[in-house]
C-alpha cells in the first residue's frame, strides 16, 4: 500500500477529505459573520446559534411535518433568516448607534437562551439525521473511498461561497452593500433604504449559517450545543483571515480546515488546538490578518 | 494665615464627599466583618470570589475599555494550580498555593496580553475567546488537571501553617481579607495617575499615542493585572470548596464574569460586587427551584435586557440618580 509519510493513502486523503468538509463550514460561517460585521459592524456571537437552529429545523421538520432534505435546503435557511430580521428590527437596531461591542454582548446573550433553551427541551446528546437517499453510497476512487453525501456538502457550500462572492462583488445589489459598508449616510443621502438593507444583510448572514446547518444535519449528531462549539473556531479563523475580504474568509476557512485534518492525521492530540495555534503564530508574525488591511 | 487655612467652598466639599466614602467603606468593612452570623458562610465566600473575579474583569473593561471574552482561563488556571500544588505536597500552607496560583495566572495574562493588545475592540474579544477556549483543551488534555473530572478534595490546610482552615468562619475572614486586598489593589490603580491614562487611552486611543504614552505597555499592564487578579479570585475559590473543575474553564464562566459587571456596573468601582451578588444568588434560588435548568436561559435574558436597556448597571444607574438630586 502507498503510504504518505508513515500513512497509508486512504486514511491521509481520508483525513483530508474530513478536513475540507469541516473547512467548508468554516467558510460558509465565517463569510456570513464577514457579511453582517461589514454592514452592521457587530460579531454576530448568535451565528452559531443560528447554525445549530438550521439544523434543528431540518430535524423536527422532517420528524413533525414530514419536510424532506431538499425542502429544508431551502425552507430551514428562509425561515432562520427571517427569524434573524426580526431580531435584527426588533433588538439590534435599537442599539446600532453604540458601541459595537454591546451587539456582540446582545447577540451572545440570545446565543444563551437559543442554546439553553434547546438543552432543556432536548437534552444535549445529538439526535440522527439520516442521509437523503439520492445522496448515499460512496465513490471508489482508487485512492480513496468518497461517500457521495461528503462531496455533495463540499461542492454545496462552495457554490453557494462564490454565489455570494458574485452577488456582492458583480451585482447591483452588492455595490449598494459595498457602498453601504463605505458609508452608510452617504448611501442614504443617495436614496437608499440603509435600514432596510441592514435588516437583509443581518437575514442572509443568519440564513447562510442556518444552510450550514442543513448541510450539517446528516453529517454531526443534530445537539443544542453543535453550534457554540463550532462558533468559537470560526472566530480564530475570522482573526486569521480578517474579515475584509469574502473570497479571504472562504479561503482561510478551507485552508484551516486542511490543516485541521493533516493534525489528525500526524498528531491527534492536537487537532482540537492547532487553529488556535495558527491564530497564534498569525497576530505574532501578521497582526492584522492574512488577508487585512494593515492598519 | 488666610492662605493656609482658610478652605475654599469647593474643598470644603471635596473633604465631606471624602468623609463620606470613608464612612461609606467602613460601613462595608463592618457588614463584611458581621455576615457570616447573618448568612451561610460558604455562600458568602462564592459571592466573594466571584466579586473579586468580576472587580478584575471590571479593571480591563470600565477603566481600559478591553474586553476581554477569555477571563475564564485565568480564574481556572489559578484553581488548577493551587489545587494540585495543594493535593499532591501536603507540607504546603495553602496562602503558598494561592500565590502560585496567581503567579501561575499572571505568567499566562502576560502571555495573553501580548497577542491580544495586538488587535483592537471586536477582534480583542474573538482573539481572547479563542486563547481562552485553546486554554480549555489544554485543561482536559493536560496530566495534573484531572481531565473531565477535574480536581477533588483540595485540602484547605492550615493558614501559614497556624489557622485550620477547615473551619468555615476561619475560611471566610481568610476569603474577605483577600477579597480587600484584591479591591484595593483595583482601587489604587484606579485612582492612581495610572489609572487616569487608562481611562485617557479608553476614551480615545489615538489621542493617548499623540500625547506619548506608551499604549501598549499601559494595556498589557492592565491585562496581566486583570489577569492576576482573576487567578487569585481562581486560587481562592479552589481553597474554599476544594475542587477545582473544567467549568471553570468553560466560555459560559468568561460571559458570565461579563454579566456580573454589566449587570452591577461598567466601570465603576462596587457594581462588580453587586453583580456578582445578584448573578450568584440568583443561580443558587434557581438551582432550588422547578426553573433550576434554565440558570443558561435566563441569565442570556438579563443579558439581553441589560444590554438594551440598563447599560450603566444597577450602581451605575443609581450613581447617575444619586447625582442628579443630591449636587
Amino acid at each position: 500500500m502507498t503510504m504518505i509519510f508513515g500513512v497509508p493513502v486512504a486514511v491521509f486523503m481520508g483525513q483530508l477529505m474530513l478536513g475540507l468538509i469541516n473547512g467548508a463550514f468554516y467558510a460558509l460561517l465565517s463569510l456570513g459573520l464577514a457579511v453582517i460585521f461589514g454592514l452592521l459592524k457587530i460579531v454576530n456571537f448568535a451565528h452559531g446559534a443560528m447554525y445549530m437552529l438550521g439544523a434543528f429545523a431540518t430535524l423536527l421538520g422532517m420528524q413533525y411535518l414530514g419536510i424532506g432534505y431538499w425542502a429544508a435546503l431551502l425552507l430551514a435557511p428562509l425561515v432562520v433568516g427571517a427569524l434573524g430580521m426580526v431580531i435584527e428590527r426588533l433588538l439590534l437596531r435599537r442599539i446600532g448607534h453604540l458601541d459595537h461591542l454591546y451587539g456582540l454582548l446582545l447577540t451572545f446573550g440570545l446565543a444563551l437562551i437559543f442554546e439553553g433553551s434547546l438543552v432543556n427541551v432536548f437534552g444535549v446528546s445529538g439526535a440522527r439525521y439520516p442521509t437523503p437517499e439520492a445522496l448515499q453510497g460512496g465513490l471508489q476512487l482508487g485512492f480513496m473511498f468518497l461517500p457521495t453525501y461528503r462531496a455533495w456538502v463540499l461542492v454545496a457550500a462552495l457554490v453557494v461561497c462564490l454565489g455570494t462572492w458574485y452577488v456582492i462583488e458583480r451585482t447591483r445589489l452588492g455595490a449598494y452593500l459595498r457602498a453601504g459598508t463605505e458609508n452608510p449616510a452617504l448611501m442614504q443621502a443617495f436614496g437608499v433604504n440603509v435600514p432596510q438593507l441592514i435588516t437583509l444583510t443581518y437575514g442572509f448572514g443568519v440564513a447562510l449559517a442556518a444552510f450550514a446547518g442543513v448541510l450539517a444535519a446528516p453529517l454531526y449528531p443534530v445537539s443544542p450545543t453543535m453550534g457554540s462549539n463550532l462558533l468559537i473556531v470560526v472566530f480564530a479563523v475570522v482573526v486569521i483571515g480578517g474579515m475584509g475580504s469574502i473570497l479571504g474568509a472562504v479561503l482561510t476557512g478551507l485552508g484551516m480546515g486542511l490543516i485541521e485534518g493533516l493534525t489528525k492525521v500526524y498528531y491527534p492530540e492536537a487537532a482540537n488546538t492547532v487553529i488556535f495555534l495558527v491564530m497564534i503564530l498569525v497576530l505574532m508574525l501578521r497582526p492584522a490578518g492574512l488577508f487585512g488591511k494593515e492598519a | 494665615m488666610a492662605t493656609t487655612q482658610t478652605l475654599t467652598p469647593a474643598m470644603e466639599r471635596a473633604r465631606r464627599a471624602s468623609q463620606r466614602r470613608n464612612l461609606f467603606y467602613l460601613a462595608l468593612l463592618a457588614v463584611g466583618l458581621v455576615a457570616p452570623f447573618l448568612a451561610y458562610p460558604v455562600f458568602l465566600m462564592k459571592v466573594l470570589c466571584f466579586a473579586l473575579f468580576a472587580c478584575a474583569f471590571n479593571l480591563l473593561l470600565g477603566y481600559a475599555g478591553l474586553l476581554s471574552f477569555g477571563h475564564a482561563a485565568f480564574l481556572a488556571t489559578g484553581g488548577y494550580v493551587t489545587g494540585f500544588l495543594l493535593s499532591s505536597y501536603p507540607a504546603l500552607t495553602p496562602e503558598m498555593g494561592i500565590l502560585t496560583g496567581t503567579a501561575a495566572a499572571v505568567a499566562l495574562g502576560a502571555v495573553f496580553g501580548v497577542l491580544a493588545i495586538r488587535r483592537q475592540g471586536i477582534y480583542f474579544a474573538m482573539v481572547t475567546l479563542a486563547l481562552a477556549q485553546l486554554m480549555f483543551f489544554v485543561f482536559i488534555q493536560a496530566p495534573f488537571t484531572g481531565g473531565e473530572d477535574g480536581l477533588h478534595g483540595v485540602p484547605r490546610g492550615e493558614l501559614f501553617g497556624l489557622f485550620d482552615l477547615d473551619s468555615n468562619l476561619a475560611m471566610y475572614y481568610f476569603v474577605f481579607a483577600v477579597f480587600l486586598i484584591g479591591f484595593a489593589i483595583i482601587q489604587r490603580a484606579v485612582h492612581s495617575p495610572y489609572g487616569q491614562v487608562l481611562k485617557a487611552i479608553r476614551e480615545n486611543e489615538p489621542r493617548a499615542v499623540s500625547l506619548g504614552y506608551n499604549v501598549d505597555a499601559y494595556k498589557l499592564l492592565a491585562f496581566v493585572l486583570s489577569a492576576g487578579l482573576a487567578g487569585l479570585a481562581g486560587s481562592t475559590k479552589t481553597v474554599v470548596f476544594q475542587l477545582a473543575s473544567l467549568t471553570d474553564a468553560h466560555w459560559h464562566m468568561s460571559g458570565e464574569v461579563i454579566l456580573m459587571t454589566l449587570l452591577g456596573g461598567v466601570g465603576t468601582l462596587f457594581g462588580p460586587l453587586v453583580g456578582a451578588g445578584l448573578v450568584v444568588s440568583l443561580q443558587h434560588m434557581l438551582a432550588q427551584s422547578p426553573l433550576g435548568n434554565w440558570v443558561s436561559p435566563i441569565l442570556g435574558l438579563i443579558f439581553v435586557i441589560c444590554v438594551l436597556s440598563f447599560r450603566s448597571g444597577i450602581v451605575g444607574e443609581a450613581l447617575k440618580i444619586v447625582r442628579k438630586n443630591f449636587k
